[in-house]
């Protein structure tokens, strides 16, 4: 069984359909990457595989619990197995960045040993390549770091999944390259399976088990990243030429 | 106008469960007294400047109006009574949380609603962490506390500052002055004022939060969730006050 599967989901915001019944099998220790124009709903998945959005219809499962009819207390037991690394970081602005990374610590765990927590808030930063920047502010960091120490808060509680909304986006492209490059170290070196949601086509090819293409609210695609370029859906055809032939320019 | 009426009865649907959500939150562990300590800071020791100089003005300027008003009647001596009297029932309190719905309410709007538009409160939901829990019951609690706080302030500092202007400046005898002040002034007003402040200080917290808690579209609406706030609990206030009045003193 899929360690995360998602069926027939719909959401509707008013008169807004934005989902309309996406059905998605996400395998365990693999990168799953979801692509697709602005506006196809793919935070809007992303929100409700941890249960923040309830679903007008369909179902989502984690392992043999069903996200989408738990209750408070099994969703935050299911939440403690998802790391999430938001689009723009989402630091919080009055922390430093050691504050940051202890936060799910002390709020979610537990952890009140502050010894203890130092040593795991250094772990992490070494980790991502950012030693020494503790008592840095969110504001002094520039945008790259700022998305790897967001990567590093999500990862400090060892989750078994780890959500990527837009990891590259905003960035330069080396930048966004050394972001790419967590996201395979994460899930080779920590074993994490990896969910990722990105406008990089490129980068997807080159760093997904799985891509699942979004559009007008429904996978339109899924498969390898073979099987994905083999497809001969329009929209699909359409992204990846003009994300190749920009590369070829 | 049916658009706008179901606009309003829906702001007010999201306001009672907000209101509720955060009422279920103040008796739930944990308690977290580092940030409601934070709070009070902020809310509380920063403002004494502030708070101190307005009622330091306030007194002095109604002691010289009712001295102005009453010496005609040779009835001045009668100016502390009214100042200490009408400061702790109802301007110490009015002017007390005017001042920081402008300085404090606002911020709380504006923080909260920049920390929802750059998903730092998303991020607290993604973690199981109550956002409502963390952010707005450490503000709730402090306001409680600290209004009724400055406002005792108030009262001392106005009163002070009338009898400066009274004894001083208008020639007011002193003792007869203090005498008829205190013959006058009861424990009662004062309290009531401080208990009127508390309510505010709740209904102020409150709103400010809703607003900046449920903040959209980017800088503008943090701009405007700011706005709502200081206009709302305003006004919000205004008509509390109003109302407790009448129940203390009708």
């Amino acid at each position: 069984m899929s360690m995360i599967r998602v069926e027939n989901l719909h959401k509707s915001f008013g008169s807004t359909e934005i989902l309309r019944g996406v059905s998605l099998d996400i395998e365990e220790g693999q990168i799953t990457t979801i692509i697709g124009q602005s506006g196809t709903g793919k935070s809007v998945f992303f929100k409700h595989l941890i249960g923040i959005l309830k679903p007008d219809q369909g179902r989502i499962w984690f392992h043999d619990t069903e996200v989408t009819a738990a209750d408070t207390p099994t969703l935050v037991e299911v939440r403690t197995h998802f790391g999430y690394a938001f689009q723009g970081a989402a630091l919080f602005d009055s922390m430093s960045v050691a504050e940051n990374i202890a936060f799910p610590l002390r709020e979610v765990l537990g952890v009140t040993d502050r010894k203890d927590t130092a040593r795991r808030v250094g772990e992490m930063l070494d980790w991502i390549g950012l030693p020494g920047i503790e008592k840095k502010r969110p504001a002094e960091l520039s945008g790259g770091m700022r998305k790897r120490v967001g990567v590093a808060r999500a990862l400090v509680t060892k989750p078994d999944v780890l959500l990527f909304d837009e990891p590259t986006t905003g960035l330069d492209p080396v930048l966004g390259e050394t972001i790419n490059d967590l996201v395979v170290r994460v899930n080779k070196e920590l074993e994490l399976t990896c969910v990722v949601i990105t406008h990089d086509i490129q980068a997807s090819f080159r760093i997904s088990d799985k891509i699942a293409f979004l559009h007008e609210g429904l996978v339109a695609v899924e498969g390898t990243p073979k099987e994905v370029a083999r497809s001969t859906h329009p929209i699909v055809r359409k992204f990846i030429e003009n994300s190749f032939n920009e590369l070829e320019v | 106008m049916k658009e706008r009426i179901v606009t309003i009865l829906e702001q007010f649907g999201l306001f009672f469960l907000f209101w509720m959500r955060s009422l279920g939150s103040v008796f739930r562990r944990p308690f977290r007294v580092r940030l409601i300590l934070e709070q009070m800071e902020r809310i509380g020791v920063e403002s004494v400047p502030i708070i101190g100089l307005s009622s330091l003005a306030i007194g002095m300027i109604f002691s010289l109006q009712m001295v102005q008003l009453l010496q005609p009647f040779r009835a001045e001596i009668a100016v502390g009574t009214a100042v200490a009297v009408t400061l702790a029932r109802e301007l110490a309190p009015i002017i007390t949380t005017l001042m920081l719905i402008g300085k404090n309410g606002s911020a709380m709007a504006a923080e909260l609603g920049t920390m929802r538009v750059t998903e730092q409160i998303d991020a607290m939901e993604t973690m199981s962490v109550d956002p409502i829990h963390f952010l707005t019951v450490p503000r709730v609690m402090a306001c409680i506390v600290m209004f009724p706080m400055l406002t005792l302030m108030a009262n001392v500092v106005g009163v002070f500052g009338a009898w400066v202007v009274a004894v001083w400046a208008m020639e007011v005898e002193s003792a007869t002055y203090l005498e008829q002040m205190f013959t006058v002034l009861r424990a009662r007003d004062v309290l009531q004022g401080m208990l009127k402040a508390a309510v505010m200080g709740y209904m102020t917290a409150i709103i400010c939060t809703f607003y900046g808690y449920h903040a959209e579209n980017g800088a503008q609406g943090v701009g405007e969730a700011s706005t709502k706030a200081v206009v709302s609990s305003s006004v919000a206030i205004l008509v509390a006050d109003y109302v407790m009045a009448m129940i203390f003193w009708g």
